[in-house]
């Protein structure tokens, strides 16, 4: 009853000194509004990373890569054999911690082309089909190659999406679905033929830009919307959809015939990615394939195993590099939020000494001044914050128009529960000195104030 | 046993060395239901013992009852309870709450009361008709005249129907007329048994008033009581020294 009769003044109070008070909590409101915009930018920013992880395969993937024989190896150098097929043969034979081994043999600056068109694809790879689990592919047309293409070394490639709209025009453009199934393409002059085509992967931003543009395009059929530009990126969704996959024999017979020696062409792999049958075993796992390829390479440890948790750990360290300047920022402004408003309840209750002495005279003990002064203090700092609540959503779509990204960013509720509480404690802190400066005035000295 | 009691009661300041005894060893007996005047010249001690007997300020020396209680050795939270519940004070300046309206300013001592809302606007709205302000409940002070700020002031100084009503040169910033009117309110609260204590240094406004007491350098100098039996009206104490 008292409290609440306490807040209606507080709130009176603040009202006869709007402008005053508005100033006071601009602090509280840049504070909280940055805390949050910050979070949610962040929060996008983790959800696009972690979508682009699973974009790239998974978090149980983990890459076999090559590297430098050590120092002490240095003089084995030339013989270190590099990855090739038959670590892929005996990983899978000798490994049983290991689910799946894939080969990829690349090409490197390769353009394919068709009816004079030209594109360079994210990569042009030979592969098995344990690809598609490897880098969770999934068929959308066609099929994916057989043991007889494989065989056979045959001319025939499965392609994404974005392989499709730059060589045959998207289905956006052409108002419907191109399916280019059993067309031919060529692949730095050699001709190939589609025999599959995998679904079109993007990421949620992408997806709502994507209907609201359709939207927006039906509904008006004005200019349609930069529709998807964040696959013009370089990110890894726009990979995902531009690969181009042939089998890996072929890539072998067709590609690497000039090089390698003894008319054995060069076998060398680009890329071997093996997946662990739990994240558990990851460990033991990697000791087994570390052991077995320690025997195909002779001893020589040209090799390296690269799992997702570095990546993992990179993208945690950008978000907590991230997360502390949003926070030291919010930190800042609250600071300053804080200190504004301890000195204007400084300044008013040194206008209101007379008023304090009138209450204290008819009755207001130091407990209900105290508490008069400290829910004023209180009652700024969450009109502040809730201010800042309501800016935070202008500010998230303001940062986002200045600097754009692939990620969404993400208001969280309970970071909004934890700016509002943090603004009432600032509320409180900067409240307690002068609510006890008021409780402390003498009545009589009070009255007498001029 | 008095409504009232000081035992020789002293205030004293120190100022840069100098000692002024606002109040010199001050013993008096107030009884309920009296009307009693304060007066004597500026700086002689009556603001200083009203603000003693109403609880708002302690005496460096002597002690205090009031209805029973020992005031004295209170803490500053039975004081303002005191102040609260039992004293109901009146100043010159009016010393009203200039952003709240009538209605509210009436109603603050019961909030600190712990009244609810409906029963302190009912007993408000009582006391506003009680000195002729009910239709001025929604007005700001800044809006009343002097002598329509000082009845708020009076409203809000019984609205918790205290023991005493004190009044602090109450007509002091009023001119003739207006004050005559406040006075007139105050005789009749009188009639209906209020204790009310009137500081004054006007003889001529404590000529209302039965009982008269005048204070000359923190003491009191003599006093006109009618309760004396025999000394009818000229009850003079000796000005000590
Ligand atoms: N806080 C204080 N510090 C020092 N001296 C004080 C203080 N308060 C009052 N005095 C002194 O005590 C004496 C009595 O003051 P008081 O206010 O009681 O006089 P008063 O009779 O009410 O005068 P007036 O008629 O002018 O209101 C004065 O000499 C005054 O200077
Ligand atoms: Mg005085």
């Amino acid at each position: 009853m008292i409290l609440f009769n306490t807040i209606l003044i507080g709130l009176k109070e603040i009202w006869t000194h709007k402008f005053r008070s508005l100033l006071t909590m601009l602090g509280i409101v840049l504070g909280v509004s940055s805390l949050v915009a910050m979070a949610a930018i962040v929060k996008g920013m983790e959800n696009g990373m972690k979508e682009a992880m699973i974009a790239m395969g998974g978090l149980d993937k983990v890459l076999i890569e090559e590297q430098k024989v050590p120092i002490h190896q240095n003089h084995l150098r030339d013989m270190a054999p590099g990855r090739t097929i038959r670590d892929v043969i005996a990983l899978r034979e000798s490994a049983p911690l290991i689910r799946i081994v894939s080969p990829e043999m690349g090409l490197d600056r390769v353009m394919v082309s068709r009816a004079g068109k030209w594109f360079r694809p994210s990569e042009v790879v030979g592969v098995w089909p344990e690809v598609l689990e490897m880098n969770l592919y999934e068929l959308e047309h066609g099929r994916f190659f057989t043991d007889l293409d494989e065989e056979l070394a045959k001319n025939v490639c499965v392609i994404g999406t974005g392989v499709r709209d730059e060589l045959f025009g998207s289905p956006q453009e052409a108002g419907r679905e191109i399916i280019p199934i059993g067309e031919q393409i060529h692949i730095n002059e050699q001709p190939f033929i589609i025999v599959g085509m995998f679904k079109h992967y993007e990421s949620e931003m992408e997806r709502k830009i994507r209907e609201e543009g359709l939207q927006s395009h039906t509904a008006t059929a004005g200019p349609s919307r930069q529709r998807g530009w964040g696959r013009r990126n370089w990110n890894a969704f726009w990979r995902k959809n531009n690969v181009v996959y042939t089998p890996l024999n072929t890539m072998w017979v067709r590609f690497r015939a000039a090089t390698g020696t003894n008319n054995v062409p060069y076998p060398t792999l680009s890329d071997i990615d093996i997946k662990v049958h739990s994240l558990e075993m990851l460990e033991p796992a990697l000791q087994q394939a570390r052991n077995v390829m320690m025997m195909t390479h002779g001893g020589i440890e040209d090799f390296n195993f690269r799992t997702q948790e570095n990546q993992i750990e990179d993208i945690n360290k950008r978000i907590k590099n991230a997360r502390l300047s949003g926070g030291i920022i919010a930190g800042l402004s609250l600071l300053v939020g804080g200190i504004g408003i301890m000195n204007i309840m400084l300044a008013s209750i040194n206008e209101r000494i007379r008023e304090i002495g009138i209450c204290k005279a008819i009755g207001a003990t130091s407990g209900s001044i105290f508490l008069q002064i400290l829910i004023e203090s209180v009652v700024i700092a969450l009109l502040g914050a809730l201010a800042g609540l309501a800016a935070s959503k202008g500010l998230v779509v303001f940062l986002s128009e200045l600097a754009p990204s692939q990620n969404t960013p993400v208001i969280q509720p309970q970071v909004m529960g934890i700016a509002v509480l943090f603004s009432g404690l600032v509320g409180v802190v900067a409240g307690i000195f002068p609510a006890i400066k008021a409780a402390r005035l003498h009545p009589i000295g009070a009255l007498r104030y001029e | 046993m008095a409504l009232l009691e000081l035992r020789n009661v002293s205030k004293i300041y120190t100022l840069g060395g100098e000692v002024i005894r606002a109040l010199d060893d001050v013993s008096l007996d107030i009884d309920g239901g009296e009307f009693v005047s304060v007066i004597g010249p500026s700086g002689s001690g009556k603001s200083t013992l009203m603000h003693i007997l109403g609880c708002l300020d302690s005496p460096t020396h002597g002690t205090i009852q009031l209805d029973g209680q020992m005031i004295h050795s209170a803490s500053a939270k039975q004081l303002a309870h005191i102040r609260n519940q039992k004293i109901g004070f009146v100043f010159q300046f009016f010393n009203l709450l200039p952003k709240m309206n009538v209605l509210q300013n009436v109603e603050l001592p019961m909030i600190y009361a712990g009244i609810s809302g409906a029963r302190r606007r009912e007993r408000a709205m009582e006391m506003l008709k009680m000195v002729g302000l009910e239709n001025r409940a929604r007005h700001r002070p800044s809006q009343l005249s002097g002598g329509q700020q000082q009845r708020v002031a009076i409203a809000r100084g019984l609205v918790n129907d205290p023991r005493i009503l004190f009044a602090d040169e109450p007509t002091g910033n009023l001119d003739s007329h207006t004050g005559e009117a406040i006075l007139e309110l105050f005789r009749e609260l009188s009639t209906k048994g209020r204790t009310i204590i009137l500081v004054t240094h006007d003889p001529e406004i404590a000529a209302v008033t039965s009982r008269r007491i005048e204070i000359r350098d923190g003491k009191i100098a003599s006093q006109v009581d009618p309760r004396l039996a025999g000394l009818d009206r000229v009850a003079t104490a000796p000005v000590a020294g």
